[in-house]
């Protein structure tokens, strides 16, 4: 019900950012073993969501990866009735989820149609390859 | 992170008021020019920029030997050598280039006024030349995401491969939050961009002119990203806007009525994303907005309520009202209920909002054009004039790191 993947138009992949990929690279790692992780300060305990150097809070490099629960709620969403991209056909939505560890990812929603979203509804974490190069992570209504 | 802004608790009491400072009443903004507002210019942007910053020099009483530096964005396609060779400035002296979009409209004309302030340069240009309709578009995806996948953000690759490309899309995001927390029903939000298309049939130059919207126009147009539809959105135009700084003591021997710089502010708080801050404590509110107006009237020394006339940074009518609150000019939660009717924000309101039409419906200049009405409102030549206005306010782009201006008669 999102991507489909047009060979032509592939999906945008997160490597594209090449400028600042090095510091996403254990986390689109550990999703392509259908793994979510994220990077938290390891002195103070801050999660770093996107990566970054050095905790803005505490100002430590000192950073490790964590596996996250996968499990959330919507906080909020869209949706799109125009094509942005010929990867992307219409229509198709983009949810906020707000993890138990209390942060926040954009995502896609699976299995629920646009006119279900509620923000409040609670989600679980599920992958997707899309090819040998991409996995994604994505949210389903919690079991 | 950012409990000053969640709470509220930064004031400008707690920090003493500035009585002076180098740019306060000793910069204005005394030269406007613009070129036609299109859809397709059919021109190249150097043509347009030329044509625009040579208006705002000629309008000042000025020639081009004055001039001796040029301010505009990171953005811009046109760059200064070609521009000096081509409008035959003898010497720049400083030059300025500021990054993520709209938000350093008023921070081009804040640091022209540095500038000027310090000596460095006499008369500094600030200009934006770019043909958005027919050439590149901000809106779209496609062709966007390998414009910005150099962009040096760190959060990009998080959204796009889910399709989450497009500006609009991102400020839906804050926008349903908004909705749902406040009750605000998209009915509520169609009476600004109602108010602002009313606007544009007084002024000839406007994309909208002769183009009028109702409100049950604005209900009825096509969905783009839910929540927001085709009319909350700004005005893909080609065109190109220039504004000449100087300080007050040389504006007193020039031909226009100079607009003084009361104040000028930038901001860019903490957990700053590039219209996808997401990872802030509320996405409901635009903490960079708030910052800057702080700062903005604490150097002015006025309050809210003393502003006479204010254009707001608009690329959707959403950032227009989430504004209006993070500015002090109502309650978080009551930027729509605060236009509900349109009676407060028309021409003869309590608060005239974007009296050319705005981003929405006059052009998207990148918010040049936004500076360029706030000087006409000091001028008395607004095709929407406000009665006696001797403070205008006019702000930068919501969501980035953003900029604001007070300017006084």
């Amino acid at each position: 019900m999102t991507a489909t993947g047009d060979a032509e138009q592939p999906i945008p992949h997160p490597a594209l950012w090449g400028v600042l990929y090095r510091n996403s690279t254990p986390f689109w790692e550990a999703v392509k073993r259908h793994e979510l992780e994220l990077q938290r300060c390891a002195q103070c305990g801050h999660w770093l969501v996107p990566p970054r150097p050095m905790c803005p809070k505490c100002r430590s490099a000192d950073s490790e990866w964590v596996p996250v629960s996968g499990h959330g709620t919507i906080y909020s969403w869209v949706t799109y009735h125009e094509s942005p991209h010929p990867a992307f056909e219409v229509p198709y939505s983009v949810v906020l989820v707000e993890l138990d560890e209390g942060v926040r990812l954009v995502s896609n929603p699976v299995d629920i149609a646009s006119d279900e979203l509620e923000i409040g509804m609670p989600v679980d974490v599920v992958f997707e390859d899309i090819d040998d190069d991409l996995t994604l992570f994505k949210f389903t209504r919690a079991a | 992170m950012l409990q000053e802004y969640v709470e509220r608790s930064y004031r400008p009491d707690l920090k003493p008021s500035v009585a002076s400072n180098l740019i306060k009443d000793n910069t204005a903004i005394v030269g406007i020019g613009a070129t036609e507002f299109s859809r397709d210019s059919g021109r190249d942007e150097l043509d347009m920029a030329c044509e625009a910053i040579k208006a705002a020099v000629d309008d000042a009483g000025l020639t081009m030997d004055d001039i001796d530096g040029l301010e505009t964005f990171t953005l811009e396609r046109t760059s200064m050598p070609t521009l000096v060779g081509s409008l035959g400035i003898p010497n720049l002296r400083f030059s300025n280039q500021i990054s993520f979009g709209g938000g350093a409209s008023c921070a081009n004309v804040m640091h022209a006024a540095a500038a000027v302030a310090t000596g460095v340069a006499d008369y500094v240009v600030c200009y934006r030349s770019l043909n958005e309709a027919s050439g590149h578009r901000y809106g779209r995806g496609d062709g966007y995401v390998g414009y910005l996948s150099e962009a040096p953000t760190l959060h990009y690759g998080y959204f796009f491969p889910f399709g989450l490309l497009t500006p609009l899309s991102w400020a839906g995001m804050y926008g349903m939050r908004w909705m749902h927390e406040f009750g605000v029903e998209p009915e509520h939000i169609g009476w600004y961009p109602v108010v602002l298309r009313e606007n544009a049939q007084r002024n000839p130059k406007a994309i909208f002119h002769d183009k009028p919207m109702t409100h049950q126009d604005y209900m009825e147009c096509q969905m783009i990203v839910e929540p927001l539809r085709m009319f909350d959105c700004c005005v893909d135009t080609d065109g190109a806007a220039a504004v000449v700084v100087t300080t007050a003591e040389r504006a007193k021997d020039l031909k226009q009525p100079p607009a003084h710089i009361l104040a000028a502010a930038q901001s860019s708080p903490p957990e700053q994303e590039i219209q996808t801050s997401y990872n802030r404590p509320i996405i409901t509110g635009l903490p960079e907005t708030w910052y800057m107006a702080q700062e903005l009237f604490r150097v002015a020394g006025v309050s809210p309520a003393d502003i006479d006339v204010a254009q707001l940074y608009d690329p959707f009518s959403l950032g227009g009202l989430v504004q209006l609150e993070e500015l002090g000019f109502c309650e978080r939660g009551e930027g729509a209920a605060f236009c509900e009717g349109g009676d407060r924000i028309r021409p003869d309101g309590e608060l005239p909002l974007n009296t050319s039409g705005g981003l929405l419906s006059e052009a998207y200049i990148h918010g040049y054009n936004l500076i360029i009405e706030a000087v006409r409102q000091i001028r008395g030549t607004s095709t929407s004039q406000v009665e006696n206005a001797e403070l205008s306010l006019v702000t930068g782009g919501p969501g980035v790191p953003t900029s604001g201006l007070i300017l006084r008669r």
